[in-house]
């Protein structure tokens, strides 16, 4: 379609929308290769969408399109589940000050900007859902917000609501060297384990407390924001998402999972290849990040391409992440395709992409794969997800377009160029550590 | 099946040495055979050899029409390349550890020293040398990073050897400068503090150096003027025995860079460039190469508008071009250019102008294509081999060939500290 067709569509799609406000829209994609990731691979698939969710699946042999479709011819293509980064930092977040060491009642939420292009950026990548988290300066930064990549104006627009209508989200926590400060904060390795030790049992005294005081509000303690969020995570209500890198402090974190019983996602995870066993055997979950070389900081010199390989072949569900800035998640799929450059299975990446992300932040049950019933979010690709050569073409969360490679502004955010960079607020995370030596 | 183990399989090394030979072997001989051989010298071969005698190509060619030595090592790979030329890049300066004690590529004292030598600082044995080696760069230009007003020399060195004599094959490449807010003093009223204070700091040091070597042109034999070693390394840009690299991003300080050259008439290599797309004709005009920032340079700061396209834009438009891994602060501590050349392939350049890139056009923009870059007769004998198409994110380097000795590929995946 040239300019102007896709500008008279454009607008004749407002006019329908408007229209008819109420209908849910259906959307019929055929000739595509399926990769469904809980699936087998179909060929000449066909997929149905049915107003936010996915209402048909399969070879274009035995699934009928419904009449009021509209089709998308997709021959030649590849269509997969819209791709769940389990660790970002678009949108400026801004979690826990420089106050305290540990803050789990500061939420993320409260400081991202839903109008960052940085969300388009993540679009233009085939990302659909996504872990925003605060730095990784301290031992606990505060609360994370799960966001689905739907248009957005504010924050709301983003947010993922549990069944029981919670804001879905996570707690970051870190270990190693990036929360060793000056005081308040750890100086080192064991005063930092200690810190969290004694922050988690006054969690559980706080939880005696509030169960000896049973109905009587009287005896009740105090509302405390800080040992509530630490209690959702003590309860398994708040997924951890622990920053670590070196082996040792990997196994720190698992140490301390076993003493409260509180779930985690060991996040980067550098040194995975030399603990892989002792992951697996936990049964943690990895989002590990590829770099394309070792070193810059001296807690990852170690980090290898094999971190994939090494966690699949124990055993252990991997998935990966963008930690973007620190990478583009404009290439989030060169992740995953670099880890099978290092052995992992092809199916093990692309499960790693979607299926394992959606598992870590317990929405499995909504998105992560293509199957009926599950949120409409998908990525439709030129070629193969793991070629250089493939591009994104379209993203697609809960029913609704939200790139398209063929518009001009969506191809400046994807490829750069003049205006592409207009102020946006840029992630610092593990950035905060620039200076030499720290 | 690991990396290590799938490499040893996939590269067949053969000694064969059960053939009788007439006349026993007198030169030290490598045959490296292809599925498909770049030269970048004309069209891709189908089934070729190339023949490599005392570290230099004796022969290139398709199997079937080549020579082959008897008794020669053979290496075969699905696809050969010419050893890759990263076109800048700080490697062997700035170390993998980033500590303080392995970070020479930035000396903050002063704004202006074009005196620091690149020689003085590079560590043949930098472990990130042998991870970039890894992946197929043979030939690196690296040396004084931006972020000074003029930080000090490049040079020129193959990923080898234990010591920087080994190394090193261009002493002194090119004198390395920055216009742009990195070059700017942090320190508030200290100079240079504005883009308008760095070019005229630029400007009275060139002239400082024009001055400088007037009077030793007037001088009588027995009183020139008294030695100035950051003079005469600017004389040597302004002689055109140097060229000056200019690391430029916004639009505004790539034609300050133009308009300097013009004054001064130095040979301009314009460096990084992330708003180069919007200058074309005027680097076209001003018959000016442009080294392209990492194609996945992060889209920030100076660099807000980058483009994916931009070397592809630069080459449709006739300006040569090379690309690089450049420098990072922070992680990853090196790029890889082979990686930034595929994301430049896959936006508009394609293929075989990316290869280009990192090879006979980037060789030829750093004045070593008489050497390297291409696979022709009686240059340097400098391969590497892939299971694949280069550029795919699932291929990789089998084995790496610099002057004729063999290097492992990509199968140590790990920097493990000695």
């Amino acid at each position: 379609m040239n300019r102007a067709g896709a500008a008279r569509w454009a607008i004749a799609a407002v006019l329908v929308m408007s229209a008819t406000p109420a209908a849910a829209e259906v959307h019929a994609f055929v000739g595509a290769e399926l990769i469904p990731i809980t699936g087998e691979v179909i060929s000449d698939g066909v997929l149905v969408i049915d107003g936010t969710t996915i209402s048909a699946i399969g070879p274009a042999s035995s699934v009928s399109v419904p009449s009021e479709a509209t089709l998308h011819d997709v021959s030649g293509k590849v269509i997969m589940p819209g791709l769940v980064d389990t660790h970002s930092h678009i949108g400026g977040p801004r979690a826990a000050d420089g106050s305290a060491p540990i803050q789990p009642d500061v939420r993320v939420l409260d400081s991202i900007d839903a109008r960052d292009p940085g969300f388009q950026r993540a679009r233009s990548g085939g990302l659909t859902a996504l872990n925003v988290m605060p730095g990784s300066g301290h031992l606990m930064s505060g609360q994370t917000v799960y966001l689905k990549l739907r248009p957005a104006e504010t924050i709301d627009d983003l947010l993922i609501h549990t069944e029981d209508g919670r804001i879905a989200g996570g707690m970051k926590m870190a270990n190693g060297t990036n929360s060793r400060r000056d005081p308040p904060f750890p100086g080192t390795r064991g005063k930092s384990a200690a810190l969290v030790r004694a922050s988690f049992v006054e969690a559980q005294e706080y939880r005696r407390k509030l169960e000896a005081a049973g109905d009587d509000a009287g005896k009740r303690p105090d509302r405390d924001l800080a040992m509530e969020a630490l209690l959702e995570v003590l309860d398994g209500e708040r997924v951890v998402h622990h920053h670590t890198h070196r082996h040792d402090d990997i196994l720190t974190v698992l140490r301390l999972r076993e003493e409260f019983g509180f779930k985690v996602v060991l996040q980067h995870v550098s040194d995975a290849w030399k603990v892989a066993d002792e992951i697996a055997a936990a049964g943690v979950p990895s989002s590990i990040i590829v770099i394309d070389s070792p070193g810059g900081k001296l807690e990852t010199v170690h980090v290898s391409y094999e971190n994939g390989r090494a966690l699949e072949e124990a055993g252990a569900l991997v998935g990966f992440h963008t930690d973007d800035s620190i990478t583009d998640s404009r290439l989030f799929l060169r992740s995953a395709a670099l880890a099978v450059r290092a052995g992992m299975s092809r199916e093990g990446a692309l499960y790693g992409m979607t299926m394992a992300g959606a598992r870590m932040m317990e929405l499995d049950e909504r998105i992560g794969s293509l199957e009926v019933g599950k949120d409409a979010d998908i990525v439709i690709l030129s070629g193969d997800p793991l070629s250089v050569y493939s591009r994104v073409l379209e993203t697609w969360v809960e029913g609704e377009k939200v790139f398209d490679l063929e518009r001009e502004d969506d191809r400046l955010i994807a490829n750069g160029g003049w205006g592409a960079g207009n102020p946006r607020h840029q992630a610092l995370d593990c950035l905060e550590e620039l200076e030499v030596g720290r | 099946m690991s990396g290590a183990t799938r490499t040893l399989m996939g590269l067949v090394l053969t000694a064969l040495l059960s053939f009788p030979v007439a006349s026993p072997l007198q030169a030290d001989v490598l045959v490296v055979k292809g599925q498909t051989v770049y030269t970048m010298a004309g069209e891709p071969i189908k089934d070729g050899v190339v023949v490599i005698e005392d570290g230099t190509i004796a022969a290139v060619g398709a199997e079937s029409r080549t020579e082959v030595p008897a008794g020669a090592k053979v290496l075969e790979a699905a696809v050969v390349t010419p050893g890759l030329v990263d076109a800048h890049s700080v490697v062997g300066l700035a170390g993998y550890l980033n500590q303080r004690q392995d970070q020479d590529q930035l000396e903050r004292s002063s704004p202006i020293q074009p005196e620091l030598r690149a020689i003085d600082a590079y560590n043949a044995r930098e472990r990130l040398i042998e991870w970039v080696r890894g992946f197929g760069v043979t030939t690196i230009h690296t040396g004084h990073a931006p972020g000074a007003l003029v930080s000090g020399e490049t040079l020129i060195a193959k990923t080898r050897g234990d010591t920087v004599a080994e190394a090193v094959f261009v002493p002194a490449a090119m004198i390395a400068a920055t216009l742009g807010e990195s070059a700017v003093s942090s320190e508030p009223k200290k100079a240079p503090g504005t883009r308008g204070k760095l070019a005229a700091m630029l400007r009275a040091e060139l002239v400082k150096a024009q001055e400088h070597a007037a009077k030793r042109e007037r001088a009588e034999e027995d009183e020139p003027p008294a030695r100035d070693l950051r003079l005469e390394s600017l004389e040597r840009v302004l002689s055109g025995e140097l060229p000056l690299l200019v690391t430029v991003d916004r639009q505004q300080d790539i034609t300050t860079a133009l308009r300097l050259q013009r004054e001064f008439g130095f040979r301009l290599v314009l460096d990084s460039a992330a708003d180069a797309h919007l200058l074309i004709d005027e680097i076209r005009a001003a018959g000016v190469p442009v080294i392209v920032h990492p194609t996945m340079a992060r889209a920030r700061g100076e660099r807000e508008n980058l483009s994916m396209e931009t070397a592809a834009l630069l080459a449709d438009a006739g300006i040569p071009i090379a690309l690089q891994s450049g420098y990072e602060s922070y992680v990853p501590k090196t790029r890889v250019v082979l990686y930034e050349a595929a994301i430049a392939a896959s936006r508009g350049l394609g293929r075989e102008r990316a290869l280009g890139a990192i090879t006979i056009d980037a060789a030829r923009l750093l004045g070593v294509d008489d050497r390297v870059g291409s696979l022709e007769v009686g240059k340097d004998g400098d391969l590497a081999l892939y299971d694949g198409d280069p550029f795919e994110y699932t291929s990789h380097c089998e084995a790496v060939v610099i002057d004729g000795e063999v290097y492992a590929g990509e199968q140590t995946w790990r920097i493990v500290a000695e």
